[in-house]
């Protein structure tokens, strides 16, 4: 017979060399298969998300490794949109299609940082020395910069030195916290991406 | 039966008939992918999903005075917008973008041109994939695709092209590049109800748009295509980033997978009478490869 | 937006203008395929460059960015002109027939009545209505004050303008107070802020012919704005204008009132001097055809980022509280004169009724109290009020950067926020940081403005001069963190936590529960300036550094601190219960809320906002049981619009809500935006936020800063004169910064290429350029500009050039293109060019040296719209060179 019809050769077939053997002439009634490849999302857990990016808020599908045991620390393998979300029905754009290099990247800061007056260079900081001194800072501007009342006699309470700005990506109940400290300590320049 | 398998329709340099071909019924055309430019947005979200389903590196890319990724597809960007600034027959101006990858033709010139057996299989659902286990890095099938879609991966010595995500068909998905579609410029569903669908968006485009040539593009010179699009104009393709306006398998290849296939098949048939005299002459002996004589 | 993103599929025709949805919001945009292809709903895009929005479009108009006003103004005077509106709804769901005072004039030379240029502001005493009652048939069209109308006027109109309209027919209301009593003799004046009031039995002319109504006055204000005009101030010609304004209001063709029409935007319109009033004059429009309130209708302002909804409803702005509740003023001596200040009493035809829902104010104020300050909020502190901050001028984002740059602002939080790459003049925002104490940055990614000080230019020798401390703290993506973003269509949507921060990486509440509580320890061991409203936030948290959010969420809801019941239905929430809606609210301290606008979002059943619910009986895209929308779940917002006065909707195919006379209530596919139990007999109006109860064509009082009208002006830069008035280029109460950063070029000193900024479908604001895959897609900065401009230069596609603006430069390569044209602004040929905003000198292709690390807000200006304070970031003036 001819040489093509070996079984090493042609394992993809999945067919017995009888089979083979049989086919050659045409009797066989087993169709040919091919193994497609393995689906990479096959054994996954689905976490809903919503994409961060715009506003249509397309649901996403972040499929990750390991089913969320106790020993497994979960990383993301795969992002898809989330075809039951009705408005984007499991579309995406290309930056929501490109979420899964959004979460795992090599570019993410990892380590609090410091730039020290008149420094070049970053340093590392621990979360407990950044808090300390970042809040003694806060503290300092605010009691150095209070207006209790403006020049008619009016109460005022505002902390006229400290501005902040928040992101696009913040959620509302981050927001919510951030209204909640800022206004207390008086801060009146309080904006957000809503703006620009 | 793995579940993850696909049914074989064809095979490339196959001698014989493929294994149980019409051992199923019919399950009509085949699975299919319609592709409408006058909605598509060109964002490339398909060129990303597809990036990412497939695992491909990121490319270095280099600004071209375009919004193209990229000048052509390579053998890891499956699926490419072409932009085309145009100007149409009634003076008004146009952004065509298409989508290029992979057509699937229903007489697929790759698989016809393939010399390695198996290389190329053409599935039961009309997918037309690349088998690059057996892929003997020939790049035969780059020149029997009329569509200059196969591209050879120099490192591995390998051809490869879209596969219309047959991983994901396999399981009952659609392919990566359609779900991702925001406005649903791409679709996926049989042959037919594309068919269907496709020939209804043309004809409400003559009927209620300023494009009154939109037609389907299913080329009949490969068999018609498992990927089909509804153009603004029928009459020019080659305005959508060179889409041929009739392709064809070229010459050479339809002649010898064509017309002198029956010379191969002869040959076969003959070895197979003469293993057969001889074995009935002379007994039990190592058969001839008779595979030599189809290499061209 | 009005309506919602799946809403868009049922509209007959859109209007896409001052947004690029298909690039920038393209799986929204699916909802406007799906009506071309399922309703040949027909697409008019307007935009300074040929979009891939436009490639879709039945019509495109290639229009001078900063002269929409002019185009839809134009609109406007061609469909009143063109009888393409619908005048019922005018009639009864809008102010049309309400009659101005006497004495308010036009801008014919630029500015309207009150204007002080002494103090360059207005004093809107006589943008407000006329006391009266319905003096329908008694107007006169012949000798109004500003010009007569085009038109004659209606048979059987015979009085003057100039004598007094008689008393109110209908006497319903009875105060009868002659139009004129409300005359600018008795009228205050009024500073920005101050108060006024509008009569509470508005005059007015239900035949809309009385030549002080407000459709007489609009009419008169557009017909300045024929198509001539249009052409010389925005290069449309003259052709194109007349297709396009016959097609969008096609669908009032003949007296329709089935068909509806859409008005889609985003910050194309925004990030001008004259934002609010361009995106006011889409609304205007909007009105008059009718199309307010209804499926498939509405002003749709997409949004550009996943929750600025969110930011906004939170009061991420300075001049609000959560809600949009007024922040407190120095002139609210206690809550009780806050209440009264911004609580407002109905202004209407005496005989009509209006919701007035703003009169809850006290309640949705002291609930937030008891949820910022807890038991220490009392009846008798006024609900700790004072520990607020109180206002009286802006606080807006450039007034950070410029306050900051004069040394006032010594420290800033910027968490996600890149404000150096946001600009607008990216270099005077490098150079306030520079004069900061500290700046701490919350990122995910090294960013340009946590590397302020070694920026492009800044040598290690400079370095040391800048004495800022910089922190930069790694927080949580996305996917890290669980809570809740509102999208553009006022959804609420959970999410949930998918994977941990990486390395040291903190959540953003963690990282701002800490700093807050370590700054209230400060406080308590050390005491300091006015330290109780530190010491008595209410911050019961279970894990009082790291709240849950889910813990938030129920709080920004809010619940019944001491039992509250209702006395229509007897039902009782009892202590400590999740309310069910913002109707359960008390000013007596008995509730607290975060946000009087997301009560219901988190009842007793638990977080609506987790909701999945994929049915939708009506097919009209409502999807009622999916997550949460506010208000109250309603999905297409004023929705009693959608109905004839009697409550039938306008078109039955469509129908969203209607009244149902045998249950004596508003139901339907949509939750009512209405008062459930009103009959359509009590004209009660549809647009309950208002004190009118009605849609706003004329805006009263002290509604904008600018106008009660939306007039064109110049942009801040602008290649041409102001063709309609040349002594008013601008607009006079937009305000300029004057540091001696902010400077303003002209065509004189060779800036005459009118420049606009955007963002590309590839890559997200500063965020892709980390992300390799949107890298490979788009992998360099680039401008685009004209080919004819290009052939002109010398210059091919690829090059590299130098954009100048006064402030700044650019530097990328030229992508010569078709898809912007010379345009003829007033018989001068004038180009635009066009910079994509994505890069800056931190990423991927900046970090490999593939860029020239330049930041396209170096260019823009700071120049601010005097209602919204967003910067003019589109339609500035620059030169080009080849480098």
């Amino acid at each position: 017979m001819p040489a093509d019809f070996s079984t090493d050769r042609r394992t993809f077939l999945k067919l017995g060399t009888g089979a083979a053997l049989a086919s050659v002439l045409g009797f066989d009634l087993r169709p040919a298969y091919a193994q497609a490849r393995e689906l990479k999302i096959a054994r996954t857990t689905e976490t809903r998300s919503t994409c961060p990016y715009c506003s249509v808020s397309c649901g996403v599908i972040i499929h990750t490794l390991g089913d969320k045991a106790k020993n497994v620390t979960p990383q993301v393998v795969h992002v898809e949109g989330d075809p039951d979300h009705p408005i984007n029905r499991g579309t995406l754009c290309p930056k929501g299609a490109s979420l899964e290099q959004d979460i795992v990247n090599s570019r993410r800061l990892l380590k609090p940082q410091v730039r020290r007056p008149g420094s070049d260079h970053w340093e590392n900081i621990s979360w407990d020395q950044a808090i300390d001194e970042i809040a003694r800072k806060v503290k300092k501007t605010r009691d150095d910069t209070f207006v209790a009342t403006d020049p008619q006699g009016r109460t005022v309470n505002r902390c006229e030195g400290i501005a902040w700005s928040g992101g696009c990506t913040d959620t509302n109940e981050f927001n919510y916290l951030v209204v909640k400290s800022m206004r207390s300590l008086g801060v009146c320049y309080l904006e957000t991406q809503a703006r620009v | 039966m793995p579940t993850a398998a696909l049914e074989i329709k064809a095979i490339s340099a196959h001698p014989g008939p493929v294994p149980g071909k019409g051992a199923k019924r019919n399950e009509g055309d085949g699975v299919c992918k319609l592709i409408d430019v006058t909605t598509c947005i060109g964002c490339k979200a398909c060129e990303v999903a597809c990036l990412e389903w497939n695992g491909y590196p990121f490319h270095e890319t280099k600004f071209d005075n375009t919004y193209q990724t990229m000048p052509d597809l390579q053998w890891n960007y499956y699926n490419l917008i072409r932009f085309n600034e145009h100007e149409f027959a009634d003076g008004s101006f146009g952004l065509l973008m298409r989508k290029d990858q992979c057509m699937h033709c229903a007489d697929p010139g790759c698989l016809r041109a393939c010399p390695a057996d198996g290389a190329i299989v053409q599935y039961s659902n009309g997918i037309v994939d690349f088998q690059q286990e057996y892929c003997i890095g020939c790049q035969y099938c780059v020149s029997g695709c009329p569509f200059n879609i196969p591209k050879f991966n120099s490192m591995t010595k390998k051809v490869h092209k879209c596969t219309l995500c047959s991983d994901r068909v396999a399981v009952g998905l659609e392919p990566a590049c359609i779900k991702s579609c925001p406005t649903g410029c791409l679709h996926f569903g049989t042959k037919d109800d594309m068919k269907a669908l496709a020939e209804t968006r043309a004809a409400q485009l003559r009927e209620q748009t300023a494009h009154t040539n939109a037609g389907v593009y299913d080329p009949p010179g490969v068999g018609g295509t498992q990927v089909m699009y509804v153009l603004h104009d029928i009459r020019n393709p080659e305005a959508y980033g060179g889409l041929p306006a009739n392709p064809t398998i070229p010459l050479m290849v339809r002649l010898w997978k064509g017309p002198v296939k029956w010379l191969g098949g002869l040959a076969i048939s003959l070895g197979l009478v003469g293993v057969v005299a001889h074995f009935l002459r002379f007994g039990p002996k190592e058969a001839h490869p008779i595979e030599e004589v189809h290499r061209p | 937006m009005t309506n919602g993103w799946i809403d868009i599929k049922n509209t007959d025709v859109m209007l896409i203008m001052g947004g690029n949805p298909a690039e920038n919001h393209p799986c929204g945009f699916k909802w406007a395929i799906e009506a071309k292809r399922e309703r040949n709903a027909k697409t008019i895009v307007v935009d300074p460059r040929f979009t891939r929005t436009a490639a879709t479009a039945d019509q495109f108009l290639q229009i001078r960015a900063g002269t929409d006003i002019a185009f839809l103004g134009g609109l406007i005077s061609w469909a009143i002109e063109n009888g393409r509106y619908h005048k019922d709804y005018l009639v009864h769901f809008t102010n049309a027939s309400f009659l101005v005072r006497n004495d308010f004039q036009l801008p014919e030379e630029g500015l309207f009545s009150g204007f002080d240029p002494a103090t360059q502001a207005y004093d809107k005493t006589t943008w407000n209505y006329q006391e009266g009652g319905n003096v329908t048939g008694t107007a006169a069209a012949s000798s109004a004050p500003g010009g007569a109308p085009q038109h004659p006027p209606a048979p059987g109109s015979s009085s003057k303008a100039g004598e007094a309209a008689p008393h109110s027919s209908s006497g319903k209301g009875g105060e009868g107070q002659g139009y004129q009593a409300f005359g600018a003799v008795g009228a205050k004046a009024m500073g920005p802020g101050a108060d006024a009031t509008m009569p509470s039995n508005v005059a007015h002319d239900l035949s809309l012919q009385h030549p002080q109504c407000v459709f007489q006055l609009l009419r008169r204000q557009y017909s300045r704005y024929t198509p001539e005009i249009v052409e010389r101030i925005t290069g449309i010609p003259k052709a194109e204008f007349l297709k396009a304004a016959d097609l969008f209001t096609s669908i009032r063709k003949d007296g329709d009132a089935k068909k509806v029409g859409t008005i889609i935007y985003a910050v194309g319109w925004t990030q001008h001097t004259s934002g609010t009033q361009t995106i006011r004059t889409a609304a205007m429009l909007q009105l008059l055809l009718g199309n307010v309130g209804r499926a498939g209708g509405g002003v749709n302002a997409l949004r550009g980022h996943s929750n600025i909804q969110g930011a906004t409803d939170m009061a991420g702005i300075f001049d609000v509280l959560p809600g949009y509740l007024k922040m407190a003023s120095p002139a609210d001596v206690n809550l009780a004169t806050y209440i009264k200040r911004t609580t407002p009493t109905p202004s209407k035809p005496s005989e009509w009724d209006s919701y007035n829902y703003w009169s809850n104010t006290s309640k949705f104020i002291v609930s937030f109290l008891k949820a910022m300050y807890g038991d220490a909020a009392t009846k008798e502190n006024d609900f700790a009020f004072r520990y607020l901050p109180s206002i009286d001028r802006k606080y807006s984002w450039v007034e950070i950067w410029d306050d900051m740059y004069a040394g006032h602002v010594k420290g800033l939080f910027a968490f996600g926020m890149n404000g150096v790459a946001i600009g607008p003049n990216s270099q005077k925002n490098i150079e306030a940081l520079k004069k900061a104490d500290w700046l701490v940055v919350c990122e995910i990614y090294p960013d340009e403005t946590s590397e302020f000080w070694r920026s492009p230019g800044i040598t290690p020798e400079d370095m040391k001069t800048i004495n800022t401390s910089v922190y930069r703290l790694p927080g949580a993506g996305f996917a890290e963190k669980d809570g809740s973003f509102t999208n553009s269509a006022r959804w609420l949507q959970w999410k949930y936590v998918a994977v941990p921060p990486p390395g040291e990486a903190k959540l953003d509440q963690e990282i701002v529960a800490r700093i807050f509580l370590k700054v209230r320890d400060l406080y308590r061991q050390e005491g300091g300036a006015f330290p109780d409203p530190v010491l008595k936030l209410s911050w019961n948290y279970t894990i009082p550094e790291n709240p849950s959010l889910a813990e938030v969420a129920k709080e920004i809801n809010g619940r019944a601190i001491s039992d509250v019941t209702d006395s229509k239905s007897s039902q009782t929430i009892k202590a400590g219960q999740q309310l069910p809606g913002f109707s359960w609210l008390r000013d007596d301290g008995s509730t607290l809320s975060g946000n009087w606008l997301y009560c219901g979002s988190w009842t007793e059943e638990g977080g609506l906002t987790q909701r999945r619910g994929t049915d939708d009986p009506s097919g009209l895209g409502v999807y009622p049981n999916w997550a949460w929308s506010w208000p109250m779940n309603r999905r297409v917002m004023y929705n009693r619009a959608s109905c004839d006065i009697a409550g039938k909707p306008w078109d039955p195919s469509r129908a969203q809500i209607w009244w149902d006379g045998d249950k004596q209530k508003w139901g339907g596919n949509d939750i009512p935006d209405f008062k459930i139990d009103s009959p359509p007999k009590d004209h009660m109006g549809p647009f309950i936020m208002n004190a009118e109860g009605v849609g706003r064509i004329f805006g009263p009082l002290a509604a904008f800063a600018d106008g009660p009208f939306p007039e064109f002006y110049e942009p801040t830069e602008s290649p041409a004169k102001n063709v309609l008035h040349p002594n008013q280029q601008n607009n006079p109460v937009a305000r300029r910064f004057k540091s001696d950063m902010d400077k303003f070029g002209t065509p004189e000193q060779g800036y005459t290429i009118v420049c606009t900024t955007y963002r590309l479908t590839e890559h997200y604001h500063y965020w892709t350029k980390n992300n390799p895959m949107n890298v490979e897609l788009v992998p360099e900065p680039f401008v685009e500009i004209p080919a004819q401009l290009a052939d002109e230069m010398g210059l091919h596609g690829g090059e590299t050039i130098k954009v100048s603006s006064a402030r700044g430069h650019y530097i990328a390569k030229a992508f010569v293109t078709k898809r912007i044209k010379a345009m003829m602004i007033d018989g001068k040929k004038t180009y635009q060019i066009g910079i994509p905003i994505h890069w800056g000198y931190r990423g991927i292709a900046e970090d490999a040296g593939k860029t020239a690390r330049t930041l396209a807000n170096a260019l823009s200006p700071a120049a601010i719209d005097p209602n919204a304070y967003t910067p003019e970031f589109k339609g500035f003036l620059v030169k080009l060179e080849k480098v």
